[in-house]
C-alpha cells in the first residue's frame, strides 16, 4: 500500500475507532494536529490510537514518549507505520 | 409537604423511544433504522461531538441535561452551587459488558472509562460546568423519598442551590431516564416532594 492510500485508510480507521461520527476522511488534513487544536483528541483517544496501531498494523509502541511524535498527525502516523513495516520486512 | 422552598423547575423522561419534557411528549422524527441516540442528537440540536464517544448512559444524561438546562440561568449561580444526584438499578452494567467483550481481543480504553455509573455525572458536569456536590446511588427502584431527603440535605448543608437529580438506568439496550432540575425559591407550584417526583417520572 502506498502512503496516500495508507493515509486515507488511517483516517477511516481513526474515525471509526474514536467514534468521530461527525467527521469524514476529507475533513482531516494530512498534517492537522490530532490533539488539542486539530481534531481535539484527548488522552483516552491517545490510548485508542495505540490500540489501533496494535490491532490493525501489529505495531507495538516501544515507549509511550514516542507517541507524542508518532501521533502528531495522520502523516506522521503513516510515516511511522511504513517505517515499522519496512523494518519488519528486512 | 413543601420542603425548604424547593421546586421542580424542569423534568425530562426518556423511555422506550419516548421523550417527555415537563410532562409534554416531544415528537421525534425517527426514520427507521436510525440510531435513537443519533435521533436525540439531531432533533435536540445538541452540537457536542464528544456525545458520540460516550456510552449510552452518558448520551442519555447529556440529552436529558440539554433539555433540563436549555433555559437555565446558570449565571445566577456559582458553579460550586450546582449539584447532581443520580441513581439507578443497573450501575454501569452495559458499559461493563461492552468492555468485557472488547477485552477478549483488545481492551478498549474508551469503553473502560465508562465502567463506573457515576461517569454520567462527570459528563454532565463537564458539559454544563457543574462543580458542586454529587452522588450516585444504586437501588432496586427509584427511591423518591431518599432523593428528596438527600437533595434537601445538600441544599440545606452543602451550599447547593440548584441540583439535577433522578434516575438513569440502562440495561440490555433498554433505558429509563427520569431527571429533574431542582431549584430553591423558584415557586412554580411544583413542590419538590417524593409524590411529585413519582408522578412526573411516570409520564414517559
Amino acid at each position: 500500500m502506498d502512503k496516500k492510500d495508507l493515509i486515507y485508510q488511517l483516517k477511516q480507521q481513526i474515525i471509526k475507532q474514536l467514534n468521530l461520527a461527525d467527521k469524514k476522511p476529507e475533513d482531516i488534513k494530512d498534517d492537522d494536529p490530532l490533539f488539542v487544536e486539530g481534531l481535539g483528541l484527548d488522552s483516552i483517544d491517545a490510548l485508542e490510537l495505540i490500540v489501533l496501531l496494535q490491532q490493525e498494523y501489529q505495531i507495538k509502541l516501544k515507549n509511550a514518549e514516542e507517541g507524542q511524535t508518532i501521533f502528531r498527525s495522520v502523516n506522521t502516523m503513516a510515516d511511522y507505520i511504513l517505517e515499522q513495516q519496512a523494518g519488519a520486512a528486512n | 409537604m413543601k420542603i425548604n422552598d424547593l421546586y421542580i423547575t424542569q423534568a425530562v423522561c426518556i423511555k422506550e423511544g419516548k421523550l417527555v419534557h415537563n410532562n409534554l411528549e416531544i415528537a421525534l422524527n425517527r426514520p427507521e433504522n436510525k440510531d435513537f441516540f443519533q435521533v436525540l442528537y439531531d432533533e435536540l440540536e445538541i452540537d457536542y461531538p464528544r456525545f458520540f464517544k460516550m456510552d449510552a448512559m452518558g448520551k442519555l444524561g447529556i440529552a436529558a441535561g440539554h433539555l433540563l438546562l436549555k433555559d437555565f440561568a446558570i449565571n445566577i449561580y456559582q458553579t460550586e452551587e450546582l449539584g447532581i444526584v443520580l441513581s439507578n438499578r443497573s450501575g454501569s452494567i452495559e458499559a461493563d459488558v461492552n468492555y468485557f467483550e472488547s477485552a477478549k481481543t483488545f481492551p478498549s480504553p474508551s469503553l473502560f472509562v465508562y465502567t463506573l455509573p457515576n461517569i454520567v455525572i462527570g459528563e454532565i458536569s463537564i458539559r454544563y460546568g457543574f462543580k458542586g456536590e454529587n452522588a450516585f446511588f444504586i437501588s432496586e427502584q427509584f427511591n423518591a423519598e431518599w432523593m428528596v431527603f438527600y437533595v434537601n440535605d445538600l441544599m440545606e448543608n452543602r451550599g447547593i442551590r440548584a441540583c439535577i437529580c433522578g434516575w438513569i438506568d440502562v440495561q440490555d439496550g433498554q433505558y429509563d431516564v427520569r431527571l429533574f432540575l431542582i431549584e430553591k425559591g423558584k415557586n412554580n407550584g411544583l413542590n419538590f416532594t417524593a409524590g411529585q417526583l413519582d408522578r412526573m417520572g411516570a409520564t414517559a
